[in-house]
């Protein structure tokens, strides 16, 4: 648990970064640093993203596997990397 | 009950019924039913049991309940006798105590008396349901019954049942059953048929001639059929569209996880894995995006540069309104604006006579009657002010109270500080907000006219609530008058306190006289502690015994006011004073609590009940800069200190000689103005050239201009961008400097009006409406409006402008550093040539040769060796 806090920790503390999520498979957000209303939000967007995505890479060649997922927007960029039973979202604004 | 037809005589079978009385009625109801025995009873047995007809039993009273031990009784003595003997077996039967003997007084069923067989017959008919009770219970049952479904009754013939026996075909008699046998060993025995001619024989056939039947000729004439009705019968059949049930909307709540699960989850050792794993990939793309924006724009982001060049070419000043007064502004000028700090659109002009001091002196008598004016003008009248505030005299400067817009502070021409307060007409400038509203407010007006008073038309007149003390005021004309912020107040020797009220209370004057003042508006600290009680008993009752001028909030100023504290200007190389035109202090807003929560307060302040609080009780701040820039009369530029120092021999307070002084200007300063957008660069406008400073930089401006054609009058810093500045002339002109652009001449010059300029002051409207109001020196108010170049800026203009001024910082350090280093080589220089002239007359003219002769040897003796070295020369 505390190497879990620790690595989010460093990730959270980069320069940029506003949010950090876990998601389980469903979808539920599991630690956040954002407040609750705008993480359920993006737990359940990127969610459904992620899935879509992976099928997309996996229809193409089947034996390939998405590994990152990078949402670069006019505002912030969402990298979000998926697992078999987790999500990690991180959400950073890029250098001013 | 089904009733039992006796058949006809011809049946066999039947229940043997001893009907004695031969009852020879068919009809319907004449059989009894089987809980019943109707029987005669003998006047012998009727005496027996006393039930004798017409005595003991009557027509009203046919029941009577005899013993059945007393009937078996009467059987056993009687034997075949006993009338009793075709019920033995029923009696004998019957399983309670008493049987019911009914006198059937109409021989309804047949005889005179009749035994009921059955225990539950006795009953109902010795205890009927109450036929009443029952219909109530009915009734009520029928109430409840109505909702359900009807029961189905038994069928109840009347009459229809006796048409359809009569049709039914029913067996008359019994079927007749012939038995015919054969012998077994007869059948299956061979066979032998012969043939025989049937003429020979007669009686060897029987012949079976067909004959007509009559009965099948006979045409049936009337018939009879059994019909049954039926209702109506309808067969109908309908498609339908299925329909089916389709979301309209949902509702939904996201699923959360609780506490315990997510921590759950976040123990386990999947999830470490899968954040280690994942971490690394993570760092690599947050590091991207930290070294370099990929994705910027840079040819986008580039032209919002440049846009200030091609793209408006609108540059100018625009004219938005001027105001004139035609009563009021005839002869004079205009010698200080200020734009109202909280209601948009009101603008209050200093309106002053346009004399010199001579014709002053001279006119003095008229200028009395003459009264001097500040008026309030909004943009929706352009023709009269909305408000006009008295004034004991000519006032050069006034403010805002910036804590509380209803207070008003000017610095008149005696030397006297003036306040008002126009909380009365507070509704009436803010009725008559931003322009447009002009020409429907005349409208209305018109139309009241006749009902109203004349009231509404008048510019009303406010008079000052306090002035100070002639004699303790200034003694030269008020140049400057400035609040204190409301973060700190000053005490008596000039020690920045912390304020606890809240609301600026002190004010800061400077006038010609070489002197700095500090005023404040509490009711003062008595200082002389005897008279301590009384006095202070005295100080409160005033405000009570108030008879008229109930509003006014300063009757403890009034004509009494003195001067908090007075800061002399005393010259630093020669003794005398500076005398001061125009200063500006530092903006210090320190983040005291007490400031931040009575800033949320919004009810005005009573100010006859403020004191003076001792210095002791309060805090001293110590992050107040005390110091401040004045420019002077004769165009000097001093920073000095505010705080009192102490002598320490005679431990008197006075205030400290400036720490540096600068001679930049030649004329008058009259322009001492603070960027908004830097706390430490100040403009100075004063004779015909102005020049920047950046404070804490001792060694000179940053910014000089070039000497100009004609004079500098005023100045301001524009409010919007950080390097445009507006410079006022003296033949009406506006020069605006933008120093990112050009800094060796304005950028525009614009032409605004024909006399020369005495005020600018900018104010932001909103952020697409910047407004600059011009006053000139024929009493016209002009407001221009800003255009789009000059009021928004590029993003890091002020990153560059700040870039600029270090810049200049340093080349003025360098500056002089150059200049100390050519000092010194100067003094160097200077000490060899010295050197040098001195040691010349020395020597004579052989001495001369000789030392020339020597020298040639020396140089003789030296090429040789070189040459040697070199191996040209041979040895000699």
């Amino acid at each position: 648990m505390a190497e879990v806090e620790e690595t989010l920790k460093r990730i959270q503390t980069h320069k940029g970064v506003i949010g950090t999520i876990v998601v389980n498979a469903e979808g539920i957000p599991i630690r956040t640093t954002l407040d609750n209303s705008t993480t359920v939000q993006y737990a359940g967007l990127l969610h459904q993203l992620t899935i879509k995505a992976r099928s997309t890479v996996r229809d193409i060649d089947p034996q390939n596997d998405l590994t990152f997922l990078r949402i670069r927007s006019k505002k912030h960029e969402i990298m979000v990397a998926p697992d078999k039973e987790y999500l990690l979202i991180v959400i950073q604004n890029p250098s001013e | 009950m089904a009733s039992k037809r006796p058949k006809s005589t011809a049946s066999n079978k039947g229940k043997e019924k001893k009907n004695n009385a031969a009852s020879p009625i068919e009809s319907v109801g004449s059989a009894h039913p089987d809980n019943i025995f109707p029987m005669v009873l003998t006047s012998a047995t009727q005496e027996l049991f006393g039930c004798r007809a017409d005595e003991d039993v009557t027509g009203d009273n046919p029941y009577k309940l005899l013993r059945r031990e007393d009937i078996v009784q009467d059987m056993k003595t009687r034997a075949a006798v006993s009338d009793f003997s075709p019920v033995k077996q029923a009696v004998l039967d019957y399983p309670g105590e008493e049987m019911l003997l009914v006198f059937d007084r109409d021989f309804t069923y047949g005889q005179s008396f009749y035994l009921v067989l059955t225990v539950d017959a006795m009953e109902r008919m010795l205890r009927p349901p109450e036929p009443e009770t029952e219909e109530a219970q009915e009734d009520e049952s029928e109430d409840m019954l109505m909702p359900t479904t009807p029961v189905p009754q038994p069928w109840v013939p009347l009459g229809s049942d006796k048409e359809i026996e009569d049709e039914i075909y029913r067996d008359s008699r019994p079927r007749l059953k012939y038995r015919i046998s054969r012998l077994r060993r007869e059948f299956g025995a061979p066979v032998v048929f012969s043939d025989r001619s049937a003429a020979e024989t007669k009686d060897a056939f029987m012949e079976c001639a067909s004959y007509e039947d009559k009965s099948f000729s006979l045409r049936e004439m009337e018939g009879s059929r059994g019909v049954q009705a039926i209702p109506d019968v309808k067969a109908a059949s309908t498609q339908t569209k299925w329909t089916y049930p389709k979301n309209m909307c949902t509702q939904y709540e996201p699923r959360q996880l609780s506490e315990k699960e997510k921590n759950k989850c976040l123990q386990s050792k999947k999830l470490k894995n899968f954040v280690q794993s994942v971490a690394i990939r993570f760092e690599l793309a947050i590091q991207q995006n930290e070294i370099m924006d990929v994705f910027f724009n840079d040819w986008a982001s580039l032209s919002e540069e440049d846009g200030a060049f091609g793209g408006k070419a609108d540059t100018h000043l625009k004219e938005y309104q001027s105001f004139t007064d035609l009563h009021h502004s005839r002869e004079k000028t205009i010698s200080h604006i200020n734009w109202h700090p909280t209601i948009t659109g009101v603008i209050a002009v200093a309106m002053t006579e346009r004399l010199s001091f001579e014709e002053r002196i001279c006119g003095a008598t008229k200028l009395v009657l003459n009264p001097s004016l500040i008026l309030f003008w909004s943009f929706s009248d352009p023709i009269n002010p909305q408000l006009m505030l008295e004034c004991p005299d000519d006032v050069l400067s006034f403010e805002f109270c910036p804590s509380d817009p209803n207070i008003i502070v000017g610095g008149c021409m005696n030397g006297q500080v003036v306040l008002w307060d126009i909380s009365a007409h507070v509704d009436r400038l803010q009725g008559t907000r931003s322009g447009g509203g002009g020409k429907n407010m005349a409208n209305d007006t018109a139309a009241y006219q006749g009902f109203e008073s004349k009231h509404e038309n008048e510019t009303p007149v406010v008079r000052y609530c306090a002035v100070s003390g002639i004699d303790s005021g200034h003694k030269a004309p008020i140049t400057d008058i400035q609040w204190l912020p409301e973060s700190f107040e000053v005490s008596r020797t000039g020690v920045p306190l912390e304020n606890k009220t809240g609301i600026c209370v002190q004010i800061v004057t400077c006038a010609p006289d070489c002197s700095v003042m500090i005023w404040d508006i509490r009711v003062p600290r008595v200082a002389t502690h005897s008279l301590g009680e009384e006095r202070k008993q005295k100080m409160e009752d005033r405000p009570l015994n108030n008879p008229h001028c109930a509003a006014n909030p300063f009757k403890h100023l009034d004509l009494s006011w003195k001067p908090l504290m007075k800061v002399s200007l005393p010259k630093i190389d020669t003794s005398g004073e500076y005398s001061p035109y125009k200063f500006c202090m530092r903006h210090n807003r320190s983040d005291s609590q007490v400031a931040t929560v009575h800033s949320e307060r919004s009810e005005v302040p009573d100010y006859s009940l403020l004191r003076v609080p001792s210095a002791k009780q309060l805090k001293t701040m110590e992050d107040i800069c005390t110091k401040f820039y004045v420019g002077t009369e004769d165009g000097e530029m001093v920073y000095t200190d505010w705080k009192m120092e102490k002598d320490n021999e005679s431990g008197k307070l006075f205030s400290p000689k400036p720490s540096h002084r600068y001679i930049v200007h030649d004329g008058t300063v009259n322009t001492v103005c603070r960027s908004p957008f830097f706390e430490d660069i100040i403009l100075t406008v004063g004779g015909w050239r102005f020049a920047i400073w950046k404070e804490g930089v001792m060694n000179g401006p940053i910014f000089l201009s070039q000497y100009s054609q004609t004079r500098c009058t005023t100045g301001c810093w524009s409010g919007s961008r950080p390097g445009v500045f507006f410079i006022g002339k003296e033949d009406g002109n506006i020069e605006v400097w933008d120093i990112l652009e050009k800094t060796h001449e304005p950028s525009q010059v614009q032409t605004i009006t024909t006399a020369r300029i005495t005020s600018i002051k900018p104010w932001i409207v909103s952020s697409k409406q910047h407004l600059l109001a011009i006053s000139d020196h024929c009493g016209t108010l002009h407001i221009l409006e800003i255009p789009w170049t000059l009021r928004s800026h590029s993003g890091n203009e002020k990153q560059s402008i700040s870039k600029y001024f270090d810049k200049e910082v340093e080349r003025l350090i360098y500056f002089e550093k150059r200049q100390e280093m050519r000092e010194k080589e100067k003094k160097d220089k200077e000490a060899e040539e010295q050197r040098l002239k001195t040691q010349l007359p020395d020597k004579s003219m052989e001495q001369i040769e000789e030392e020339a002769h020597r020298e040639y040897k020396d140089y003789l003796a030296m090429e040789k060796v070189i040459l040697k070295d070199m191996g040209l020369l041979e040895d000699m």
